[in-house]
């Protein structure tokens, strides 16, 4: 599904990925981890396509298309999807218009009224997107788009993050249900989200570097144990130069 | 006879702002239109202009009133309501006597050349007044239409809301599809008077090369609720309007949300002027501008002069091409401690990472580019009765089209 060789990647004139190899089989979930500021999400950003984000060496292979020239729209439009972070706010602009958006060609009938309901967001298709939306609320409206897009690879860039705990379970179905139909990348800082989301490989970002590891319980466990610095001395799992 | 010297004094003055316009370039008269009891009959390019302005000719059971103006004739004029008044003022001025309490009383007369002329050779205007207590719930629609070329319609209007009662006033100004130039002035006095409430959604929709000119009045006193929305997305060589509303009683309410779409070629300088002079008053006045190439200047002012008042100006602008102007003057002039006024103004392109937001969901850069800018103008327009709300979304939504 997702082929990375040998990625380089600058962001304003600064190297922040180095030489990096990731590949993610159709059906797989893999859960990248790292300390701040490390890369990760410059990682998903690069393999949506923002421009921002300089690959200066290696390349990204998508359903085994090097998808190196193409726009995020056509990206997107190829199977790729990304939930943000902190998605921008959008005045007048509904998430239900957004919803729409998504769906492309696609007839929509009455698909987004029912994902949101699924969701329990109902309420939320006539805000203004992501205008103050609480921590939840905007990264419910995210997995919905998700939903709504059905994407074959969803990037998902800390998807626990500010979430309380009555949430948390609601974004971990939310994500479960995801990655029945797609492969996926997720970020994530506290590894919260490994108690609702079965995946089938963890990988460290350190330093620009990625490190991987099989199971990602095991590799959480190894990074509380020792810490990010001490994990990344190990040569067992280096999948970067 | 006061007014009609004072109007003859200023007769050459040019106005404070705007390009100054030669009244002599445009003729004063032209023939009479006929009077048409059912607006439904007039030709269909007509009524397609003024469904354009919110303004429906075909089917008037969805609104309280009808007021039709072309060029200088008045051709239709019908309410469906009682408690609800609705004449030309020339009519008006005959019948009622008392109008001098009002007429030419928010507006000054000799303010400059445009209200002079309108003083000395004015064609109708519309008259509408709710009795007290009255609610009038359907929209209220009249239509200024000029339909001759070269032509200075000049127009008073007189609107007063009286106590604890309610009116939604549509009016759309438009011109027949391909005249080549005319001058547009409209004199508008409106009173609000204790605990009513006015809501005043006005569409213009004229040709490249009309110049416009209206002089617009509010006095707002205690209790009482002005809401006004205006709308200009089409081509019009000069536009210049600075309404003023006075908040004269305790916890009198203003708001103005105007919403700007200025073409290669056209000029519009279009605000608001609000003093809140009693306690507690409220003011708050919002414009939505996009130039395509054309010129626009958001004025705002707002005076506070008794405690506890509050006021905001939101000035918002996008420039959607290489070469166009948006130029924000907000002005705040507080006169008294306890009062409570700010603005903000921000103009620039659309912001790169919410194109790039709604381009990873699979919208290509123009489609991304049109929901923003959707987004943008569809501002929600608060206070309106939802049947009046849905048609100036239609009508905002048209004129969208021409925009992409």
């Amino acid at each position: 599904m997702l082929e990375i060789e040998n990625l380089t990647v600058e962001v304003s004139g600064k190297r922040i990925l180095h030489n990096l190899n990731l590949t993610i089989a159709a059906g797989e979930t893999h859960v990248l981890l790292g300390p701040n500021a490390s890369g990760k999400t410059t990682l998903l950003m690069t393999i949506m396509g923002f421009p921002h984000y300089r690959v200066k060496q290696g390349r990204i292979l998508f359903k085994g298309k090097d998808i190196g020239k193409l726009t995020i729209d056509e990206r997107a439009r190829l199977g790729i999807g990304i939930a943000f972070q902190r998605p921008p706010s959008i005045r007048g602009v509904k998430v239900r218009d957004i919803a729409k958006s998504c769906l492309q060609d696609r007839k929509g009938g009455k698909v987004v009224e029912t994902i949101a309901a699924q969701l329990n967001i109902t309420e939320l298709l006539d805000r203004e997107a992501n205008l103050a939306f609480s921590g939840g609320e905007m990264k419910l409206s995210e997995l919905f788009q998700l939903a709504v897009q059905k994407p074959d690879l969803i990037l998902l860039d800390e998807p626990d993050s500010g979430v309380d705990l009555e949430n948390i379970t609601l974004v971990g179905k939310a994500i479960n249900e995801l990655l029945r139909a797609s492969a996926g990348l997720i970020i994530t800082h506290t590894a919260h989200i490994l108690n609702y989301v079965t995946a089938q490989k963890g990988h460290m970002l350190f330093n620009g570097k990625l490190y991987s590891e099989l199971e990602p319980k095991k590799l959480l466990a190894t990074i509380q144990e020792y810490g990010y610095a001490k994990c990344a001395e190990c040569p067992k799992c280096k999948n970067s130069d | 006879m006061m007014q009609k010297n004072l109007a003859q004094k200023a007769i050459n003055k040019p106005s404070l702002l705007g390009e100054d316009i030669n009244l002599g370039d445009y003729s004063p008269d032209t023939e009479e239109s006929p009077y048409t009891p059912d607006p439904g009959k007039l030709a269909s390019q007509e009524k397609q202009r003024m469904l354009n302005v919110g303004v429906t000719p075909d089917d008037m059971s969805q609104r309280a009133a009808t007021f039709l103006q072309m060029d200088h004739s008045v051709i239709h004029s019908s309410t469906n309501q009682d408690g609800l008044e609705l004449l030309s003022t020339t009519q008006a001025l005959k019948e009622y006597d008392w109008l001098e309490n009002y007429w030419w009383c928010a507006v000054g007369v000799d303010t400059d050349k445009f209200t002079a002329y309108t003083e000395l050779q004015r064609n109708n205007g519309y008259f509408i007044r709710a009795l007290p207590r009255t609610k009038v719930i359907q929209p209220v629609q009249a239509c200024l239409y000029l339909a001759h070329d070269n032509l200075a319609q000049k127009i008073h209007n007189l609107i007063i809301a009286e106590e604890d009662s309610e009116l939604h006033i549509i009016t759309g100004c438009t011109t027949a599809p391909m005249i080549a130039s005319g001058l547009h002035i409209g004199v508008t006095e409106i009173y609000v008077k204790r605990g009513a409430k006015v809501t005043y959604t006005m569409i213009h929709n004229w040709s490249p090369q009309t110049r416009v000119r209206p002089r617009t009045a509010i006095i707002i006193e205690k209790d009482g609720i002005f809401l006004s929305n205006y709308i200009c997305m089409s081509p019009v060589h000069s536009l210049q309007m600075y309404p003023k509303a006075r908040c004269i009683g305790e916890n009198a309410t203003v708001r103005f949300n105007n919403i700007l779409v200025a073409p290669a070629g056209s000029t519009m300088d279009v605000g608001s002027r609000t003093q809140l002079e009693a306690k507690g008053c409220r003011a708050e006045s919002i414009s939505h501008t996009i130039t395509t190439g054309g010129t626009i200047i958001a004025r705002g002012y707002i005076s506070g002069s008794a405690p506890g008042v509050k006021g905001h100006l939101e000035c918002q602008g996008l420039i959607l091409c290489e070469r166009g102007t948006i130029h924000a003057v907000p002005e705040l002039e507080g006169q008294i401690s306890g009062v409570d006024l700010s603005h903000e103004a921000a103009i620039g392109k659309i912001a790169e990472e919410q194109l790039q937001y709604l381009m990873a969901r699979g919208l290509t850069h123009a489609e991304a580019t049109a929901v923003i800018v959707r987004g943008f103008l569809n501002v929600d327009i608060e206070g309106l009765p939802p049947q009046l709300s849905n048609e100036v979304k239609k009508a905002i939504e048209s004129s969208e089209q021409g925009l992409f």
